[in-house]
């Protein structure tokens, strides 16, 4: 039977306010993941995160004209198209779960999709090292 | 160290962890419960209506008042004044006016859907710097999250409201980062409405009174109605234009948080010193995309975390402080990154971990997506507990969603609402 890996403590990296309510997370290394990770590995997963909500939180030409074509239709036109906001979103999820699969979950670690904590925190789940018990 | 150990062998150790966090779990037992959606497992005073996508407030009888208001209104309007417009004058102002009412009614109706909250955000202040302002970050004790800048907490919703702006009691419904921009439409364009309405009705009286001079009693009551809501409701919109304007919430400029007469040096960090930029910047997209996903997510208690976190923590209880029973597991390094952030006191929260995640594991397995980490206290109260963890593993052979292992703390249960997660 194969044993299943258990969770042994969990980081939260928080969110970085210092330049207004924009989504970004602080690129601070956690010293719980310092045997687990390379800090420059880490601190790449959370800029590149940081650089894709900038993406999706971004006023240019296509969210203007959504906005208008939303305030148009009375924003029914969203059950038919999807925002550039959901997209950028779906682009995140899929690039979260590619780290996972490359970076993290070789050593031991699964990230969290912001989203699913309410865009306030990236959770990572440190899994128990069972190489170490051998 | 097992940095040196190879790639090839660190995968097989974590073959198990799946990374598929969305999908649903994978579990060689068929039999599935019906999941339940986090809105259904933390609802607060608030009432669910379409599977989760409508949320309102405990009080939906002003809802439907604030509906029939309009339509009897308009539809007096119609009924008596439309006609005779439409033959002295032109038949575009029935047309137009159908048309506003439309849009109108639309606006309403997803205020009301959208819902204002956020979620249950853990205690006591901390603050942080935004934009070179300092703001001091609460601590909710009903939700158990510290509430984000410009979060409040509504009583009447019992629960936090992302970018809380207030609770109408037309609407019935608090006015949040979600539900925003459609409360502006609602309140702008009801206004045309509304004025749209007071002038043709003026329009009808002064011709009518050419031709008889004799009004009924019936065509007066849209022009009493419009007469009142004409300056509230204009006068509403003009606020709110303003407010966006300044990229305040109503409850920062009630409060007067960002005005210069509370200190020298106060101003809005939110703003961006320009009307335009400020207008466009409002709300952003996740007020419309957020229906789909469950904005809260609790959960995270957050404030263990001393060395993560560069915000000063002003007063914390739980500073330095593992739970006493945490510190005889045996952890890799210093696991100060597990969450403890519950209100509580130490002693009964690691009591109530262990006892917890006894009770929650056999039915949180199949509510994995569900749960939120409040309590991330049970990792380690699992594996202090033994076998409801072993229980709970051989259930989920092949596959392994840490979300699941999460349980729920009692306290914090009332505490999110969300809407229906995808």
């Amino acid at each position: 039977m194969r044993q299943q890996a258990a969770i042994t403590a969990k980081v939260f990296i928080q969110r970085d306010y210092s330049s207004g309510t924009m989504c970004q997370f602080q690129t601070k290394f956690p010293s719980e993941l310092e045997n687990r990770i390379d800090k420059q590995q880490f601190e790449e997963t959370v800029r590149a995160l940081n650089n894709m909500y900038a993406e999706a939180e971004k006023l240019g030409s296509q969210s203007y004209i959504e906005g208008c074509l939303a305030c148009l239709t009375a924003y029914t036109v969203f059950l038919c198209m999807e925002t550039h906001y959901e997209k950028v979103l779906k682009k995140i999820a899929k690039y979260i779960q590619e780290q996972n699969d490359k970076i993290y979950a070789p050593r031991g670690l699964l990230l969290t999709d912001p989203i699913e904590r309410g865009l306030r925190v990236v959770e990572i789940t440190i899994f128990e090292d069972r190489s170490l018990t051998r | 160290m097992h940095l040196g150990v190879s790639e090839s062998m660190r995968e097989c150790e974590y073959s198990q962890i799946s990374t598929r966090s969305s999908t649903p779990m994978e579990t060689p037992y068929k039999k599935r419960t019906p999941k339940k959606r986090k809105w259904e497992i933390f609802p607060g005073r608030n009432k669910f209506y379409c599977d989760g996508r409508v949320m309102m407030a405990k009080q939906t009888g002003v809802f439907y008042l604030t509906l029939i208001l309009i339509l009897v209104t308009c539809g007096l309007f119609f009924t008596f004044d439309c006609p005779f417009l439409a033959q002295q004058l032109t038949p575009v102002i029935p047309v137009s006016f159908l048309f506003d009412l439309y849009v109108s009614l639309l606006y309403f109706l997803q205020d009301v859907a959208n819902g204002g909250t956020g979620y249950r955000p853990p205690p006591r202040t901390k603050e942080v710097v935004i934009n070179g302002q300092t703001v001091k970050l609460k601590y909710c004790f009903t939700c158990k999250i510290f509430r984000p800048p410009r979060a409040s907490h509504c009583s009447l919703c019992d629960n936090c409201v992302e970018r809380f702006d207030h609770h109408c009691p037309w609407v019935g419904n608090c006015v949040g980062r979600r539900n925003y921009r459609f409360f502006y439409m609602f309140i702008l364009s009801l206004s045309f409405l509304t004025i749209f309405i007071f002038a043709f009705v003026i329009t009808h009286i002064i011709l009518r009174s050419h031709q008889n001079g004799f009004l009924s009693a019936l065509k007066d009551s849209p022009l009493v109605v419009c007469f009142f809501s004409v300056w509230s409701i204009v006068g509403l919109s003009g606020f709110h234009t303003y407010l966006i304007s300044s990229n305040q919430t109503t409850n920062e400029d009630i409060k007067g948080s960002w005005s210069s007469k509370r200190g020298k040096d106060n101003y809005n960090p939110y703003s961006y010193g320009n009307i335009f930029t400020n207008c466009c910047a409002c709300d952003q997209d996740q007020c419309i995309q957020s229906t789909k996903f469950v904005l809260q997510a609790a959960a995270t208690p957050l404030l263990q975390h001393q060395s993560s976190e560069p915000v000063i923590l002003t007063t914390s209880p739980e500073n330095g402080g593992t739970l006493p029973g945490r510190a005889s597991l045996a952890l890799t390094g210093p696991c100060t990154s597990l969450p403890l952030g519950q209100p509580t006191p130490p002693t009964s929260t690691s009591s109530l971990s262990c006892h917890e995640a006894a009770d929650k594991l056999p039915e949180s397995v199949f509510q994995h997506h569900f749960l939120t980490p409040e309590e991330v206290p049970s990792p380690p109260g699992m594996l202090h507990c033994g076998s409801p963890m072993g229980h709970s593993h051989t259930t989920q052979a092949g596959f392994y969603d840490p979300a699941s292992q999460d349980s729920l703390h009692e306290d914090s249960v009332r505490g999110l609402v969300k809407l229906s997660s995808v």
